[in-house]
Formats: structure tokens, sequence, C-alpha cells
């Protein structure tokens, strides 16, 4: 178990990094939001998944992709607008999807895929599979109308859902403080009648151990929906590929406790020096394939413009 | 000398200003008072005129709509503020089902003085969700006023204007535009709705550019120049209500009219703005017409696609080649790295 977290959370900060070494190359021509610092949220959540299991994201979707099993080399080709990317191109950083694992897409608008994430749970259980959703979402889609539109209806239709709120204390730069009177997230959920819980440390064990019961409880049909706030830690600017503590909003400070709290580390000391390098080498390895099959890949022809508008 | 401003620094100004003169001006939206203040936009207005007059919001689209025309039922003057026009979809209902109809469905009892400012994206990947022009929607519903403009000059002019007008305006910024410099004067001003401007003079051509796409079409005249064709290039500035009158004058001297438009073809301005000329000139003057904005698909990312997905200097040239010679004989002008950015310098 703990390798393969280790794996996983290596994989995603390692990638990531590679795009914020890429980027100032302009061969990304995309925004990218990096999720570097936010890693367990994902990981732990994924981890207690099954490959059936489908996920919404935000366009912060480098990490749960990965986690979930999204396609790498595809993810790269996309981020520098491929045909080969994981949507030929067409979605770039802020749309990753892979279907075949159970990636449902993300969208670029605040709070958009909470909703499509009740409606497929909502499939899931007429068609009695014993399958379940997962929506990510920022603390920054608690503002949102749909945010709470959605949860009513998960409560009311008991659905197979597991909400995940990434509570990284930022709208952009501006603090949950200043766009919520009380800043109890799990508050909001249980007053729709949601159970809710949650994670302060960034634990990625303590997750995975939350969502793997949440999940059980699902598959059973004896309760749901569950809703997890799980505070964690931006450690890049908002957009793009750099740090961005000169701006004033947040302090170095902040984030200091978070840094030493730093999941990927916590896990790199838990494995064994042998078998540590071992698998850095094989993700280092196939994060470089990944890259080379990005570069080397023909961008979309011309007339690819015109196809996927409808079908046919 | 004239005083040159960029069109972020010309909204600031315009906005600064009307909150100076009038008290009942508020300031808000999504980010207004964070680091970045929307490109600079509102820098510095929280700290002149307070937190009460000037904040920001949590992301409540809907909610904060709704608020404005509450606000102004109240005699406030709101101005809220989208990064994206593409965030407006979530605005809609107020937008259109309430700001919209108040003052006709209370029997002009009430008015809803709001401005709502909203941004184009384009480029770097901006993709399907923020690269949207959209203002088409807004020009489908009677009263609601739109303006797009395309230099420093009008920026402020039609802020200033759009902020006392007694009616929502929806004021349609660009992310590009953003970046242009151009003179300003110091002392206020405003433009007044429904007043177009011929920005280059010419007999053969019309090319009428919203938002943006005015750029590129003063672009396009300096290709067709090359090849002697004199193309007359119109900002129509406002879009509800146009100035069909300065563009059909155009045409009926043309005789030829290319609408290049920011946005989608289909139900859009452009086929609003060719369904009025002909109408007017029907019977009249013999018009060939072409229509261009961005291709009938969602933005793609992707650099390639994206380069085809927009009408620009070149592609407009070339079109306009055609409806003045009556020819398809696939001229593209080479391009020009003196064509690559143009600093508009409007006759005005
Ligand atoms: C409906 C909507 N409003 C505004 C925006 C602009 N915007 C983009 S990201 C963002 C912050 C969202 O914060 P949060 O949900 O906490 O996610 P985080 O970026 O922290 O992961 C905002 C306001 C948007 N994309 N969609
Ligand atoms: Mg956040």
């Amino acid at each position: 178990m703990n390798e393969r977290v280790y794996r996983s959370l290596y994989r995603i900060r390692r990638v990531e990094e590679e795009i914020a070494r890429i980027y100032p190359s302009d061969k990304i021509k995309s925004p990218v939001h990096l999720s570097i610092g936010q890693e367990a949220v994902s990981v732990g959540v994924c981890e207690a998944l099954r490959p059936e299991d489908v996920v919404f994201g935000t366009y912060r979707s480098h990490a749960f992709y990965l986690a979930k099993g999204g396609d790498l080399k595809k993810m790269m080709a996309e981020l520098y607008g491929k045909a080969t990317g994981c949507a030929k191109g067409k979605g770039g950083s802020m749309h990753l999807v892979d279907t075949a694992h159970g990636v449902m897409g993300a969208s670029a608008v605040v709070g958009t895929t909470i909703a499509n994430a009740i409606g497929y749970a909502y499939a899931l259980k007429l068609q009695r599979k014993d399958s379940l959703v997962v929506s990510f979402f920022g603390d920054g889609a608690t503002d949102e109308g749909v945010f709470h539109e959605s949860l009513n209806f998960a409560a009311l239709k008991s659905l197979p859902v597991v909400f995940i709120c990434e509570n990284n204390f930022y709208a952009i730069h501006t603090s949950l403080m200043y766009r919520h009177k009380s800043t109890d997230i799990c508050a909001l959920a249980r007053a729709h009648g949601i159970t809710a819980e949650r994670v302060e440390d960034g634990d990625v064990l303590a997750i995975h151990e939350h969502v793997t019961r949440a999940a059980k409880a699902l598959r059973d049909g004896s309760s749901g929906p569950f809703f997890f706030e799980c505070l964690t830690y931006r450690l890049m600017e908002h957009v793009g590929s750099n740090e961005d503590f000169h701006l004033g909003y947040r302090t170095r400070q902040e984030a200091e406790p978070w840094i030493r709290n730093d999941q990927v580390k916590r896990f790199a000391s838990m494995i064994d020096g042998e078998r540590r390098r071992r698998i850095e080498a094989e993700v280092e390895a196939e994060i470089q394939a990944a890259v080379a099959f990005a570069e080397e890949s023909p961008f979309p022809e011309g007339e690819e413009l015109f196809t996927d508008v409808v079908e046919g | 000398m004239e005083r040159v401003l960029s069109y972020i620094d010309a909204i600031r100004e315009a906005t600064d200003q009307e909150m100076q003169r009038d008290l009942s001006v508020v300031v808000f939206g999504l980010d207004v008072d964070d680091p970045k203040a929307i490109q600079g936009t509102t820098r510095g207005l929280m700290e002149k005129y307070g937190r009460e007059r000037v904040f920001g919001t949590p992301l409540s689209e809907d909610a904060m709509t709704g608020a404005a025309v509450g606000m102004a039922l109240a005699g406030l003057r709101p101005i809220h503020i989208h990064i994206r026009m593409d965030f407006l979809m979530l605005a809609m209902n107020q937008l259109v089902n309430v700001a919209a109809k108040s003052r006709y469905m209370y029997g002009g009892q009430v008015r809803i003085p709001i401005v709502v400012r909203s941004m184009i994206g384009k480029s770097w990947g901006q993709g399907a969700q923020h690269s949207q022009g959209l203002y088409s929607f807004f020009m489908h519903v009677p009263g609601l006023k739109v303006v797009a403009p395309a230099t420093p000059y009008d920026a402020k002019g039609c802020l200033i204007h759009a902020i006392r007008d007694n009616d929502p305006v929806m004021y349609i910024e660009h992310r590009i535009l953003h970046f242009q410099k151009g003179p300003v004067p110091e002392s206020s001003y405003t433009m007044s709705p429904g007043k177009a401007r011929v920005t280059v003079k010419g007999r053969d051509v019309t090319l009428v550019g919203i938002s943006y796409m005015h750029s590129e079409c003063l672009r396009a005249c300096r290709y067709l120049e090359s090849i002697g064709i004199q193309a007359e290039v119109i900002d129509p500035i406002w879009l509800s209500p146009l100035d069909i009158d300065t563009i059909a004058a155009s045409v009926h001297k043309t005789g030829r009219l290319c609408i290049v438009d920011n946005g989608w073809t289909t139900c859009g301005a452009s086929a609003e703005i060719a369904a009025l000329v002909t109408e007017r000139l029907q019977g009249v003057k013999d018009v060939r017409v072409r229509r261009m904005g961005f291709a009938p698909v969602t933005c793609p990312p992707t650099p390639l696609l994206e380069d085809l997905y927009y009408p620009n200097g070149r592609t407009i040239a070339s079109a306009a080649h055609d409806l003045v010679t009556g020819t398809h004989n696939g001229w593209l002008p080479d391009e020009r790295l003196d064509l690559q950015e143009i600093e508009f310098r409007g006759p005005f």
C-alpha cells in the first residue's frame, strides 16, 4: 500500500515539476493550474476507488487525472496541443479526460461538474450498478449556487457520490475568510443532510481510509452521499508555473507547515531506499517517455478543426 | 502632445472619475480587490473609495447579478465585473429575465442602471470555456444595451456613458485589446449609444470589425492597400443600439460589405448587420455581402487549430479581395512582420 501511494504521489509531483520546467519554453500553450502540494487528496481518494468508478473534476486537473489512472502520455500530448492528446489537442490542460479510466472530464467554469457528477450518480443508481462517483472541487465552488443545489439533490435521492472539497484556503487570491461568514464547509454539507468530515492535516492515509469506508457504504447502498473537506495547500501560483508569495495575499510562513508535512517526502522516508529508488527510476523513465511522446507527436491537421462538433 | 493611455488605464480612469463624481457608483465582482485587480482596471479604487464601494465577492455570479439589480432599484449604480464573458452564462436569468425586463414589465416605474463588464479571452489555450464572444445573446434581448469598445479612447467614453445610462449596459472587453495604447483625454467625456465610427475611409469595400476584430480589419486594410484596394473600416462600437445608418451609408458607397465578428456568425452580430443593411439597401443598391467570425466549432486550444479558428488580417483581406474582384482565386497576402501588431491610432 505505502509503495503504491508513494508511486502515485511521486509521479504526480514529478510530472508537474516537469511541466513547470518545460513551461517557459512556450511549448505548452495552455493555462496550467498545478496541484503541487495538493497531491495527497487525489491520491488518497483515488487509491480507494475501483477502475469502474468515475471522477469529475476542475481545471486543476492533472492530479486527479493521473491518480485515477489517466494516461500520462496522452496528458502530456494534450498539454502540448498534439493530435495524440487525450482530447486530440481540443481540450488542453483545463479539460483532461480519459473515460476509459473513469476520468469524466473537467470544467474551467467553477462548480459546474458537481452537478454533472450527481447526474452520473443518479444514472448509476437507476442502472443498479455498484460503482460510484467522486466529485472533486475547490473551496471556491462552495460559494456557488450549483454546489448547494447539487448537494440537496444528491442527499434527497441518496446518490452514490463522494464529494471531495479540496480546501486550499483560496479562490485565486481571495481567502475563504473573505468569502464566507462561516468557514465551516462541512456544516454546509450537513445542512443538506449529508454526512461530512474534515481531514485537517492532508494525511493521505486518513483520506484514503475515509473514502474507503464511504465507498463501501455506497456500494452496499446502506447510506450516502458522503462529503469530505480535505484541507490542503497549493504551493505554486493559481495558474502558471511559478511561486507567488511575492504577491502579498499569503505568506511563505503560512506555507511552511504544509511544506514540512509534505506527503511526498513523508512517504519517501517510509520506504526502503532500494525499493524507493526503483520506483523513482521507473517513474522518471515514464515521464521522460511521455515528454518525448508529446514532443514527437504531430499537431492535429487543419481538418480536425471541424470534427467532433456533433456526431458524424 | 496627446496623452496616451492603455485600454486598461482608460477603464480605470473612467471608473475613478465616475466614482468621484457620483457617490452612488459601486464596483464589485470576483477578484476586483485582489493583487491583480482585474488586469489593473480596478487598481487603487478600493484604497481610494473604501471597501463598501469597491469589493470582491464570493463566486456567486447568479446571486451577485440579482444583487446588482437590487442595488440599482435602491438607487445605486453598480458596476459588476467578470474576468471572462463565459461566466456570464451563470448570470443569464437575472440579466435576461430581470434586469432587461424590469423597466417595461413594471410600466416604467423602475430603472436598472447597472453596468456589467466582461472580457473575452484569446490565445494561450484559453480553449472552450475562456474564449467565447457571446454578446449577440444580449443583443437579442430588448432592454439591454451592448457596447464593445475597441480603443482606449472609446473604452473610457463608453464606460462613462454606460455608468450614467439608466438602463443595463453590457460592456464587452477583450483581453488582447487591454494591451492597446492610444490617445485618451484626461477630462471626462461620454460616447453615446448607437454611434459607430468610420476609422479608415475607402471606396472599394466596407469592413465592419467588432471588438478585437476591428484591429484585424485595420491590418486587412493595409494588406489590401498593397494591391490597390481601398477598404473603408467601420467600428460599430455599440452593438445595441446599432448605428446602421453609418454602415449602410458606407455600403451604399462601396457596394461591398464584409462583417468580421469576434464571435460565431450564426444568429450573431454579423447576421444582424447583414440583414439590416440588406433591408435598407435592397432595391437601392446592388450589394455583395460576406460574413466572417469564429469557425463554427468550439474554440480549440492547440495553436494551429486556434489560428484557423479566428479570422485575421490576411484572411479578411483575402475575403475582401474576392468581394471586390468578384473572384475566388485564392489570393492570400504573405504575412508582413510590420502588420503583426498594430497599435491603433484613430483619426478622432
Ligand atoms: C463560475 C466561475 N467564476 C469565476 C471563475 C474564475 N476562477 C477561476 S479559478 C477560480 C478560483 C476557484 O477556487 P477554488 O474553487 O478554491 O479552486 P482552486 O483554484 O483553489 O483549486 C476562479 C474564481 C471561474 N472559472 N468560473
Ligand atoms: Mg481553492
